[in-house]
């Protein structure tokens, strides 16, 4: 299982990701961050972190559970239940340019899901797309508008993201032959 | 680490007595992410659209139904509520047949409230529906007790460790049966007081201290809970009158004063004030009362969507 990003190539890559943030945003006024529960959630605290470093401005961060928001949620009848955590937005999303942050964009239906919760909060002005792996296979006209890295993949390759405030450590592996969960 | 997952083991929600502490955890979390849900200017997620919901009532009740109906609607389930006195209940079908009738009609939950203790077991016998029981008689009140302990926890952290005094009809109380069952698997230190004649015989079993005297219940307590006198299920004389026991039960704020300073004040609803607990506690500033009919919704959405819901593969 060979690992495609250590921790100095996540680090550099949130870097330079903050950066085309700042520029193709003309500043951060009106950003904010929003994490889509579990990792895209320390990925919009690490971005959130360096916009501050290098416009001095805070950048308000919120977490989303999608959970209820799946379009999968009622159609398998076995399988494993995901625990449902609290989506935590303290501020209005109205009339705001959204970030919305994940690790691995895949098939398009967890950020269908997130787009549809974040619509309950209010209307934002835009939301533009994190990602920091990009595995292909969309199933959904969605698209990214900031990736950290395209990784070509079969169906069957498992790509792990791993962040030292979930997992203890910062790499991303791709796995093969990984059944699809 | 791996992301927690987990479900419950059973298909119904009957009693406290068949969960256990990881299934009592579980849904007390679940239901910290569903208040946060009737904070949102939308109050509603998507997580139970589709299914069908019957709600049952063969009793009076307000606060319950009107609960289970707001976290039905929360999880965008269909909602339909059948009262006794409306249905064909009125016309001598029997619970059996009246269950197997709307069985037919192939809801996903049926949400039942009846006089007679057990009915929900019976009920979940011949259905293939999830079950929730919303009172049996003078059995179990499931989801009255997880709403209470989630309000607790609320408060003070956790229960570990915690004095709690319920006073009032214990006898006739499903609140106090699910409570004692739930409170004590939670670590809690349970004191019931109330007149002998409302006592009822094996309290023991449950590790609960059981008394004549408030003053000694509510001695030290950090969660004083008064249950309602229920008139309407005393066949016979069991206290001289409303106001004798207001004078040696009722709580005021002199015997309120016996607590802890920060012991918060629970009531199931409905409240009989000047009965067991007077105005100005009902209204103070330690009375979670309120709260707890808001968590009550929270509570109720985590138990429809871990049984109905959240069946889906990662």
């Amino acid at each position: 299982m060979p690992v495609i990003m250590d921790a100095a190539r996540i680090s550099r890559t949130l870097t330079r990701i903050a950066h085309e943030i700042v520029e193709r945003n003309r500043g951060v006024d009106d950003l904010a961050f929003v994490g889509i529960r579990t990792r895209g959630v320390p990925i919009a605290q690490r971005l959130s972190a360096l916009l501050r470093d290098i416009t001095a401005h805070a950048v308000p961060t919120g977490s989303l559970d999608i959970t209820m928001y799946r379009d999968d949620l009622m159609r398998n009848t076995v399988g494993p239940q995901p625990l449902v955590r609290r989506t935590e937005i303290d501020f209005s999303i109205d009339g705001r340019r959204i970030l919305l942050a994940d690790d691995v964009l895949f098939t398009g239906r967890t950020i269908r899901a997130a787009l549809d919760a974040l619509i309950d909060f209010g209307r934002p002005r835009s939301i533009q797309l994190v990602v920091l792996v990009d595995r292909g296979h969309r199933e959904l006209p969605i698209k990214a508008d900031y990736v950290g890295k395209n990784v070509p993949t079969s169906l069957q390759h498992v790509v792990q993201v791993h962040l030292q405030e979930v997992d203890g450590v910062d790499e991303v592996r791709l796995e093969e032959n990984g059944a699809r969960p | 680490m791996t992301t927690t997952r987990t479900r419950l083991g059973g298909t119904h929600l009957l009693d406290i007595e068949s969960l256990s502490p990881e299934e009592i955890a579980l849904i007390l979390e679940t239901a910290d992410a569903m208040k946060e849900i009737g904070t949102r200017p939308i109050k509603k997620v998507p997580a139970l659209r589709g299914t069908t919901v019957v709600n049952l009532f063969f009793e009076p009740s307000t606060r319950t139904r009107t609960s289970f109906e707001i976290a039905e609607k929360r999880l965008s389930a269909d909602t339909l509520s059948i009262a006794a006195a409306t249905s064909s209940v009125a016309k001598g079908e029997t619970l059996v047949d009246t269950a197997r009738n709307l069985e037919a009609m192939a809801p996903d939950v049926i949400v039942i409230r009846h006089p007679s203790s057990g009915a929900c077991h019976l009920l979940a016998q011949v259905c293939q529906a999830h079950v929730i029981n919303a009172g049996d008689g003078m059995h179990e009140h499931p989801t009255q007790a997880l709403l209470d302990a989630y309000t607790i926890r609320e408060h003070k952290g956790g229960l570990a460790g915690l004095k709690v005094a319920i006073i009032g009809d214990l006898l006739h109380s499903r609140v106090l049966r699910s409570n004692l069952a739930l409170l004590t698997t939670l670590g809690a230190e349970v004191w019931v007081a109330g007149p002998a004649t409302l006592i009822p015989r094996g309290l023991d079993r449950y590790g609960a201290r059981s008394t004549t005297s408030v003053d000694e219940a509510v001695e030290g307590a950090d969660v004083v809970m008064l249950l309602r006198i229920q008139l309407e299920r005393m066949r016979g004389l069991f206290i001289p009158s409303l106001r004798e026991y207001f004078e040696l039960f009722g709580m005021t704020r002199e015997r309120l004063a016996l607590a802890q300073p920060e012991a918060l004040v629970m009531h199931p609803g409905p409240l009989n004030r000047g009965v067991e607990i007077a105005s100005d506690v009902a209204d103070g500033p330690q009375s979670v009362i309120l709260e707890q009919v808001t968590n009550g919704v929270a509570v109720r959405m985590a138990v429809l969507y871990l049984l109905a819901g959240g069946v889906g593969a990662d």
